[in-house]
């Protein structure tokens, strides 16, 4: 696993290494709740992440949870992860199964996770979630979910590493 | 898939789950297990109210798995019609079974003091609800959502006031905003002391071949969104056939004195969403958002002080709760639906109960003695609301003789010609001519869902269909809806489910059907149904037609007895009855 020289993962500007800068700046894609509001609970995005990724029809499979706040004459939430710079996740993962790839992307390598759940604890927006054999279900940010928002809820932007 | 029935037995407090594939296999899921659970569990003759008279809840094979399968069908014994209850809710409920893991849920027996029941998975609580009882369905609601877990995945459905009352067309409230509305399925929880069903689950369902799956699934989800076959659920929604129904003179005013209303634009779908509607939702799985909510707010006092109350609305409730009681503001028709909500009433039952009411107590068949001084008349909002919470708590016997529906108020005070049910439960809103009288009357459910009388009339009246042709559309439906709700699916998407989609969805999730066996299936549910009904009394032959059918003209001009009976005859002997 990559040691972060820099953990607090915030770009400074003016701090320009002596050396070189790599020619090309390193992008990673990233969902984004663009329009929780517009958001109608049609549950298609969770439905769409546990269809594409663990080719199973499920709620509890799924990266992206709708939740209601108040019953649904209240609003929705829409809780997912956001691609933290610094991810707590990766922080609290004891066992080197979470892994914050250079690019910014987490990756989650299923064979190393001991199951403990302190990823899920440590993510104060909880979306992280014990999927089937009590392994997290991790978003990848691949937009599978996009793709079955009918109301442009969701969007997957381009972000700079 | 999970093939599970569950079992709850309210008076030994206890429940078991059963594996029955080889039922889900003959009879699919929805309301084909459905009626054959009922014909196990519900003995002939059986009260409808007693503590033997079964609740069953059933979803099927697509629900969960494909776009727009988004309802749970519930089988009982309705208290209001005496025979075949059968509802149907979309919301939550579907998804909640599905991944609690029981395809169906039978409620036996009664519990000793008000319960609820709290199901998380394979774990089953009966659980005491006495602080709740009496509660409205809305606060109820928001009790249990503090109290149970499962945010997100779970619903919640309960009964009002109504229920616990045993109004005979009491609803169960789903969730928020959806019901099991019709044939009084209320009144049968009340009578069991069951206030309410929480569910959730945490079970995934796999299908043989993810690749196809997602195929299949791509297709429908397609078709749902992005061509026209749902358009008219999109935009203003339902309540767009408003200003329609009443240019086609089909849309049923004052009690069905008349089939056009002056006022009707103020009470149109555009009206509504023009200036109420502040939001659309959707059921779980279904990316239309039909569910159209508007804020209702009224002032409460001169200082600028306001009510706000959210509450969502369709074609039905502003026929039943608008220009069938005289309404004339979307204000008003908000408040009634408003108050059914909170009641737990089914708004189409309510409102035809309160337009006979009205019409009686303007020809003097009941008088300020028995409404306790209330006025009843048409578009006095304030009354109808005190009658409805008077319906759902009877001060005296007229509102209670009220609470059991319009066939029955009608033989005890009069006015039988224009106390508007067929086969006992209160019509729709439409007035378009022949089909839909006999598709209410023959259809199992008594509802204008079971086939789509209206929509056949409005096809004759373009085609000049003749009475066979007609009559072989309702058949045609009555049986194709059977399969369709054995799926569950909405019947708002029936466009695009056609019967090839059908094929290759069912294939998708491991359940391999031809069109052939598809056919079979629906006639075997239509018959199993009637078996039910007619050990339960029913005959559409002796069934009663109010007068005023015949009084007011209808979209195709209007309506004979003579056409009535000729069709009738017809259904009749092509269905192989003597």
């Amino acid at each position: 696993m990559e040691i972060q020289e820099n953990v607090t993962g915030r770009k400074d500007a003016d701090a320009k290494p002596a050396v070189a800068a790599p020619t090309k700046p390193k992008k990673r894609r990233r969902l984004k709740v663009a329009h929780p509001e517009r958001c109608i609970g049609c549950l298609g995005c969770m439905f769409a992440c546990s269809r594409i990724r663990q080719g199973t029809a499920s709620l509890q499979d799924s990266a992206i949870k709708i939740q209601t706040r108040g019953g649904i004459e209240g609003d929705f939430v829409v809780v997912v992860c956001r691609g933290c710079e610094n991810p707590p996740c990766v922080r609290a993962c004891q066992s080197g199964a979470l892994e914050r790839k250079p690019d910014g992307r987490v990756v989650f390598h299923e064979e190393l996770c001991s199951g403990c759940k302190k990823c899920e604890e440590a993510c104060l927006i909880g979306a992280i979630s014990s999927g089937k054999e009590g392994k997290p279900i991790k978003c990848i940010h691949c937009g599978a979910c996009v793709a079955f928002c009918p109301h442009g809820v969701l969007e997957l932007e381009e972000v700079t590493a | 898939m999970l093939r599970k029935v569950l079992y709850i037995d309210l008076s030994r407090e206890e429940s078991f789950a059963e594996e029955r594939q080889k039922l889900f296999d003959e009879w699919m899921g929805g309301t084909g297990v459905g009626i054959k659970l009922l014909m196990e569990e519900c003995k002939p003759g059986t009260d409808s109210l007693s503590p033997e008279a079964p609740i069953i809840f059933c979803i099927g094979p697509l629900n969960g798995m494909f776009p727009v399968a988004t309802k749970a069908v519930a089988m009982f014994k309705s208290p209001l019609t005496g025979e075949l209850g059968e509802s149907y809710a979309g919301g939550r409920f579907h998804l909640a079974m599905r991944f609690a893991g029981h395809e169906a849920i039978v409620i036996r027996g009664r519990a000793e003091r008000p319960c609820y029941i709290s199901i998380n998975d394979a774990d089953v609580k009966i659980k005491d609800a006495a602080s709740i009882w009496g509660v409205d369905a809305q606060t109820t609601g928001m009790i249990l959502r503090e109290h149970e877990t499962g945010v997100g995945r779970r619903s919640i459905i309960r009964i009002g006031p109504a229920g616990e009352s045993l109004v005979r067309y009491a609803g169960v409230v789903v969730d928020t905003y959806r019901h099991f509305g019709r044939l009084g399925l209320g009144a049968t929880f009340g009578s069991k002391n069951l206030k309410a069903i929480v569910i959730s689950g945490t079970e995934h369902v796999e299908v043989p071949d993810p690749k196809k799956y997602r195929e299949v699934y791509n297709k429908l989800y397609q078709a749902t969104v992005q061509t026209d076959a749902m358009e008219k659920y999109h935009d203003i929604g339902t309540s767009v056939n408003i200003s329609v129904l009443n240019w086609l003179k089909g849309l049923p005013t004052k009690n069905f004195q008349s089939s056009s209303f002056p006022e009707a634009e103020k009470i149109s779908g555009e009206m509504f969403a023009d200036n109420y509607l502040f939001r659309r939702l959707s059921c779980a799985g279904c990316p239309i958002g039909c569910v159209h909510i508007a804020a209702l707010k009224s002032p409460f006092s001169p200082h600028h002080e306001f009510e706000v109350r959210k509450v969502s609305y369709d074609y039905e409730p502003i026929y039943s709760l608008g220009s069938n009681l005289g309404v004339t503001s979307a204000e008003g028709v908000l408040r009634l639906i408003d108050a059914c909500e909170r009641l737990g009433l089914d708004v189409m039952s309510a409102g035809v109960v309160l337009s006979w009411a009205t019409e009686a107590y303007e020809r003097d068949l009941i008088t300020p003695q028995e409404t306790l001084g209330l006025p009843l008349q048409w578009n006095n909002v304030d009354s109808f609301v005190k009658a409805l919470e008077n319906i759902a708590r009877p001060p005296n016997e007229f509102y209670s003789d009220l609470g059991r529906g319009v066939d029955f108020a009608s033989a005890k005070y009069g006015g039988q010609e224009f106390a508007m049910a067929l086969g006992g439960n209160e019509v729709s809103g439409y007035h378009t001519g022949p089909a839909s009288i006999i598709g209410q009357l023959v259809g199992v459910r008594h509802s204008h869902l079971d086939n789509a009388g209206y929509s056949i009339d409005q096809k004759a009246a373009k085609k000049q269909l003749d009475a066979e042709k007609m009559v072989d559309e309702i058949i045609k439906e009555d049986n194709f809806r059977g399969v369709f709700n054995s799926l569950v699916g909405c019947l708002f998407a029936r466009n695009v489910y056609t019967e090839d989609n059908i094929v290759e969805a069912l294939a998708a999730v491991g359940i391999n059907k031809t069109k052939e066996e598809l056919k079979d299936l629906g006639r075997k549910i239509f018959d199993e149904k009637y078996k039910f009904k007619v050990r339960e009394g029913f005959d559409p032959a002796r069934a009663r037609i109010p007068q005023r059918f015949y009084e007011t003209i209808s979209t195709m001009g209007k309506v004979t007895p003579e056409i009535v009976e000729e069709m009738l005859r017809i259904y009749r002997k092509k269905r192989g009855w003597s």
